[in-house]
């Protein structure tokens, strides 16, 4: 766990100004020695033993994540591996923050089309490798995270269709502040790290995005009052205070705000935010959300699912 | 219809009431967003985008930028909407 008062000192900050910007009070952050494998392979593993199926059944394995340790192989490989799904098919996606939507996206897709019975979807980041402590526009915000789910076949519609999309027009705002091969080249200089444009992101993230959201549920013919939950994309508080007060969700639908305690974790926010909001209130479990991711790219990605 | 000058300035000021709990009267022409009204990031993109509704403008994130006075503002939205 690492408090706002752990991190405030290199930005000259403080808690109160991190609460106040953010909604963050704490974040989770791995140890050196752990990596964003080794939290897939926990969140991968509680997953598939809640979905009561055997690895062997899994067809393929998709992983959101944009801290793998390495450019290649894929994460989703070796985590395959881990968790006994070998030889499923194995890739990982690069959509940031909308990745794991991306991914259940596509999980739909590969089981409607037969070419996989299971699909294990995971969104894992140890987004704490690629923060730097004196920036003051996004690394006080990350935390480190995964979470899974396993997306099966079944007679009744789980997942709704998806409205997703980009706009590389702001490709810029926010990413990485440097190419590798440029820090390569300069060994003096600093390791690659994350940046945004706080402003910009905001803007979009709230406006543009309470446009998708309300175009997903139109597109799978749900009102807001039939929701049960809306999970955003865990970016900041007050993105997800404002755009719900955009939606105008009625007051019955419970709203995931897991980035208090967890911080902003990239891919894995979506399904860590869904689990904790199942878990806190159970009689969820069954209903309509409507989840949306988006983040670097830019990029988005929305659909109505059934909860757990 | 356009709005005059003074119109933008109340607007304005109505807004940031709306959105920080700044009493109107405190807002004028000469002061810093930041530094006179302590108005972080995210709370000036939300008047922004509220004032762009409010007056029917345009202000792209180019241009929030350089609006660092109420004045500044102002300007920019009054020549906006000529």
């Amino acid at each position: 766990m690492v408090s706002n008062d752990d991190i405030a000192g290199p930005i000259d900050s403080s808690d109160e100004w991190i609460r106040q910007r953010t909604g963050i009070i704490e974040r989770r952050r791995s140890s050196a020695a752990e990596q964003a494998i080794d939290l897939a392979v926990r969140a991968s593993t509680e997953a598939i033993e809640k979905a009561g199926i055997a690895p062997g059944q899994i067809g393929a394995v998709i992983v959101a994540t944009i801290s793998n340790s390495v450019q290649t192989p894929s994460l989703a490989a070796l985590l395959a591996d881990r968790v006994g799904a070998t030889p499923a098919a194995a890739y990982d996606i690069s959509a940031a923050c909308a990745g794991y939507t991306y991914g259940i996206a596509q999980a739909d897709a590969l089981i409607r089309s037969g070419t996989a019975e299971y699909v294990l979807v995971v969104g894992a980041e140890k987004l704490s490798d690629f923060a730097k402590p004196t920036d003051r526009s996004i690394s006080f915000l990350l935390g480190d995270g995964a979470g899974a789910a396993v997306v099966g076949p079944s007679d009744t519609i789980g997942i709704g269709p998806t409205l997703w999309g980009s706009d590389g027009s702001k490709w810029d705002s926010v990413g990485m502040d440097r190419p590798l091969k440029e820090a390569f080249d300069d060994p003096e200089g600093e390791f690659p790290t994350l940046r945004q444009d706080g402003q910009v992101v905001f803007r979009w993230a709230v406006w543009e995005m309470a446009k998708v959201a309300t175009e997903a549920l139109e597109k799978s013919g749900v009102t807001a009052e039939e929701l049960t939950a809306f999970v955003p994309h865990q970016a900041n508080m007050r993105i997800i205070d404002e755009f719900a007060k955009q939606l105008g969700l009625p007051e019955s639908v419970l709203i995931a705000r897991d980035i208090a305690t967890t911080g902003n974790t990239s891919a894995a926010s979506i399904p860590l935010a869904m689990h904790r909001l199942v878990e806190e209130h159970p009689e969820a479990s069954g209903g309509l959300a409507l989840q949306i991711g988006f983040g670097a790219g830019l990029v988005y990605g929305a659909q109505v699912v059934t909860l757990p | 219809m356009a709005h005059t000058t003074e119109e933008v300035i109340a607007g304005l000021a109505e807004l940031i009431n709306e959105e920080t709990g700044i009493a109107p009267d405190q807002v004028s022409v000469e002061k810093s967003f930041t530094e006179d009204l302590d108005i972080d990031s995210i709370s000036m993109m939300t008047i922004v985008v509220n004032a762009e509704e409010k007056f029917d403008v345009k202000i792209p994130d180019d241009e929030v930028k350089n609006l660092t006075t109420v004045g500044e503002a102002v300007e920019f939205i009054t020549k906006a909407q000529a």
